[in-house]
């Protein structure tokens, strides 16, 4: 008998008695979702700013990126300086200094921002990239988890991941450091 | 009202003074108090180790002493819990066994306490009357905040309840474990003294004369001039 | 015969170094502390928990249907599922996996399924160099230690210890303890092997019934940046890890990061249902006795555990005992449930290494009643596990002094003249033990039964 069958068999032999499945659950909000949102971000490590439009970003990018570090942006209207479209392999992406991608639904509770490979062409892009940058229409953002899971289909992509800030860790003496092995920051812009 | 006073073993033995406090207060309080004599231990230390087949007996015991009383009354979390889960037969509706202070606050409903304590007071949440009978809030839970014993002792005149730095943290008695885990349970012991100290606390109290043993214990060791009280007598008006 | 160190006697070697206990209880006290601020934001965090209850005991309970709506549906994704009945095959799953595709390179991310088979002993075996890559296990991985908390793996360890187990492998400065520098290098020395690997392994922290897909959460993208740029993804999850919808994610993700640590969330919650183009992913599924304490009436609700360390950080016993105390790769208050089951023999102690305060219970983001069932494994323990004559006969003494009324009384009256007398000549070396470091009671000159006959006997029944 396979490994499988036996451990189907024993399941069926020893599980408990059925149960119900409860309903789903939901918390609505009537929270300032821009003002909720920013304050989880700081908290997380994370920047956020509301903007009027795109030019406002690229204009960040300018004041606080160097010209000759690598810029990847998956937004038509920023510009980026590696040809995104020409990378086969996603080692070559090692050297990114910043990423720009885009976000398509924000929770408020915890910052959490879900980026799917619908606007990655390459999944590694928000990781190994030194700095990252996600816009988000502040017409995406939702009060909690729950809430963005009604926005968001699993069956959409083959992958995604809700980023809520920069990379960090605690494990030595409980000490936070940000910058771990992913991005070193997130900034969010709120547009 | 008519009661049974369940006096726990090592109360009988060691601290008379806490079960005297309790009879009085439930008189004082115009309950009749009755004290099967024939009582002995709810058997806890038996099961807790593993042994609840060699609780029968105290069990059955418990039973033909208690069993005929609406109310059975004990200075105890710890015991009150035990009987509560592991004597008292499933699903009957008599007889109820209370822990002293929630039949003060749930059942007798009293509104005042007729006591003078002006002392600096650390109230030592025990575990098993906190979390098993529900005498407050633990400190884990979100919900709205309560305490019957506290909510007893402010009703004292005079004293002076300080804010602990963990407010129910265990103190590390729990039964055979102090002997069996002997170096951990002091750990623990000595810890939850040096909250009450930092505090400035005279007076350890709790609804549970097991924890207030222990830290005793260590308190007397190290030639401490903290002392302890059972509940029972901050409320019944004894002096220190 | 006892053959396994107790907890008991680790304990009491852990506990001697004062200051360090100390250290170990405040920081990890600290933990539940942010655990504690970050539940009270949520006003309805109670519910929260009954509801995560709810949907793992359905899960229990439908268990095997799920497996196979999990199965069928991420080998729709592409991924390849395989099963494994214990450690040692999940084990050689691997191991033909990596053969398979020829890998040279090996990432992992954090699992302790992983830990509890033994997974990188065995690959080293075979010759294969795996790279922990979530920071307290790399470091624990350096010094040949294994995690001494399931979240927080080297916890047991200060900066200074960590600052030079990275002096002698990846060539920090000597006597360098800032946590920045410290992870900032390990950042430096890890990217290489993200970038050099050919096959990551990670664990699973949900598993979804629904869509076949599987969700990690990690802090420092470690998961990711081995998973997106090797080749091949081995993803390990006992099978007890399923939820059933997706939209559950909601209540699971809300209450694991601020069970575990006090955060919100992680900062990375990813989501894995398919493979990249021209990649392989693999998900094993693993019993390895888990059906057996899904069997176990009294303690298959341990099966609900998520593995957030609430527990342990709650635990004052294992704040100062720390988790190398319990021998066991899942410590603390759910290890000491969940490792019985696996060996009664090695792990008969856990079950007493507690005073069934319950902070456990009342932490658990799936209401695993822990301490209830801590009580019941010492029933299980004095029936089947390793005898303990003379505790087990002065058990028996006592329940059958103690039930009779008249024996009682004459003990306790005689135990109270010996202790009046001869305080320090106990008969039982257990009763030494709490004269150690505390003195015994003041005895009163009577009992309250001796008081009462005196003062109220118009009351005897």
């Amino acid at each position: 008998m396979s490994s499988k069958q036996e451990i189907l068999d024993a399941i069926g032999r020893n599980k408990p008695s059925a149960t119900a499945l409860p309903n789903l659950l939901s918390f609505p909000s009537s929270e300032d979702l821009v003002a909720k949102y920013t304050q989880s971000i700081t908290l997380n490590g994370g920047t956020a700013m509301e903007v009027d439009s795109l030019d406002d970003i690229q204009v960040y990018i300018q004041e606080n990126f160097l010209e000759g570090l690598q810029i990847v942006s998956m937004i038509d209207e920023i510009a980026g300086n590696v040809e995104i479209s020409s990378v086969t392999d996603p080692h070559e992406l090692e050297a990114v200094e910043l990423a720009v991608v885009s976000g398509e639904v924000g929770s408020a509770e915890n910052a959490a921002i879900w980026v799917s490979d619908k606007n990655l062409p390459h999944r590694v892009l928000p990781f190994i990239t030194q700095h990252l940058i996600i816009i988000l229409e502040k017409a995406n953002l939702v009060a909690n988890m729950h809430e963005a899971y009604q926005k968001i289909d699993l069956r959409d992509t083959g992958y995604g991941v809700f980023i809520a800030g920069p990379s960090k860790t605690a494990d030595i003496e409980q000490s936070l450091v940000i910058g771990a092995h992913g991005a070193r920051s997130l900034t969010v812009f709120l547009i | 009202m008519r009661v049974g006073l369940f006096v726990p073993c090592y109360v009988d033995q060691f601290y008379p003074s806490a079960a005297i406090a309790t009879m009085e207060l439930l008189e004082k309080n115009g309950v009749e108090v009755v004290y099967p004599m024939k009582q002995s231990c709810c058997g806890q230390p038996m099961a807790n180790s593993g042994y609840e087949n060699y609780s029968g007996a105290t069990s059955d015991l418990f039973l033909k002493n208690f069993g005929d009383f609406e109310y059975i009354v004990a200075p105890s979390g710890s015991c009150t819990l035990h009987v509560k889960e592991h004597v008292l037969p499933k699903g009957a509706f008599r007889p109820q066994i209370f822990e002293l202070c929630e039949f003060l606050t749930d059942v007798l409903k009293v509104t005042t306490i007729n006591a003078s304590f002006p002392y600096k007071v650390g109230v030592h949440s025990s575990c098993h009357g906190l979390r098993g009978l529900g005498l407050a809030k633990p400190s884990e839970i979100i919900a709205a905040d309560f305490d019957k014993p506290k909510s007893l002792l402010e009703k004292v005149e005079g004293i002076n309840i300080v804010q602990l730095a963990r407010k129910d943290e265990c103190c590390g008695f729990g039964g055979t474990f102090a002997i069996f885990e002997e170096a951990v349970s002091v750990a623990m012991g000595k810890d939850r003294i040096g909250d009450h100290e930092r505090q400035g606390v005279e007076v350890i109290t709790s609804a549970d004369m097991s924890c207030l043993m222990h830290m005793e214990g260590l308190l007397r060791r190290n030639n401490s001039t903290i002392k302890v009280k059972h509940i029972a007598e901050i409320l019944n008006g004894n002096p220190l | 015969m006892k053959t396994h160190t107790s907890h008991a006697e680790a304990a009491e070697e852990f506990v001697k170094d004062e200051e360090r206990t100390h250290w170990h209880d405040e920081t990890l006290w600290h933990v539940r502390e942010k655990r504690d601020v970050a539940a009270h934001k949520l006003p309805e965090w109670e519910q929260l928990r009954t509801n995560a209850s709810l949907i793992k005991d359905y899960v229990l309970s439908h268990l095997d249907g799920l497996l196979i709506d999990f199965e069928k549906n991420a080998q729709a994704n592409g991924v390849e599922v395989l099963w494994a009945k214990d450690a040692k095959e999940h084990n050689e799953h691997v191991l033909s996996i990596l053969q398979k595709h020829q890998i040279k390179n090996i990432v992992k991310s954090k699992s302790i399924l992983t830990e509890e088979c033994g997974l990188n002993h065995y690959l080293e075996e075979k010759g294969y160099d795996v790279v922990d890559t979530d920071l307290g296990e790399r470091i624990i991985q350096f010094v040949k230690q294994v995690p001494s908390h399931i979240v927080l793996p080297a916890i047991h360890l200060k900066k200074e210890e960590i600052g030079e187990i990275f002096h002698e492998h990846i060539g920090t400065d000597q006597g360098a303890s800032d946590p920045k520098y410290l992870t900032e290098s390990a950042r430096l020395h890890l990217r290489e092997k993200f970038v050099q690997a050919n096959a990551a392994i990670t664990g699973v922290n949900f598993g979804i019934a629904e869509t076949g897909g599987f969700v990690v959460c990690t802090n420092e993208g470690n998961a990711d940046m081995g998973t997106h740029l090797a080749d091949v993804h081995i993803a390990c999850m006992g099978i007890e890890k399923l939820i059933p919808r997706a939209a559950d994610l909601g209540v699971f993700l809300r209450l694991l990061a601020r069970s575990a640590t006090g955060q919100s969330i992680t900062t990375y919650s990813s989501h894995f249902s398919r493979p990249m183009d021209g990649k392989k992913m693999y998900i094993i599924l693993v019993d390895n006795k888990r059906t057996e304490q899904l069997g176990r009436e009294d303690f298959r609700n341990s099966l609900k555990c998520i593995r957030c360390g609430a527990c342990m950080n709650t635990c004052p016993i294992y704040r100062r005992s720390g988790g190398y105390s319990y021998n066991s790769t899942v410590p603390g208050p759910i290890g000491s449930i969940l490792s019985p089951g696996l060996d009664l023999n090695k792990h008969s102690s856990l079950p007493f290494a507690s005073t069934l305060c319950g902070s456990c219970t009342d932490v658990c983001p799936v209401k695993i009643n822990i301490h209830e069932q801590l009580y019941k494994w010492r029933q299980v323990v004095a029936k089947e596990g390793p005898s303990d004559p003379v505790k087990k006969w002065a058990m028996k003494l006592a329940g059958a002094t103690l039930s009779k009324p008249g024996l009682y009384d004459f003990f306790g009256s005689m135990a109270r003249k010996a202790l009046k007398l001869t305080p320090d000549s106990l008969v039982y070396s257990s009763l030494n033990a709490w004269g150690k470091q505390r003195d015994l009671p003041e005895v009163p000159s009577e009992s309250f039964k001796e008081w009462y006959k005196k003062n109220r006997k118009s009351h005897e029944q």
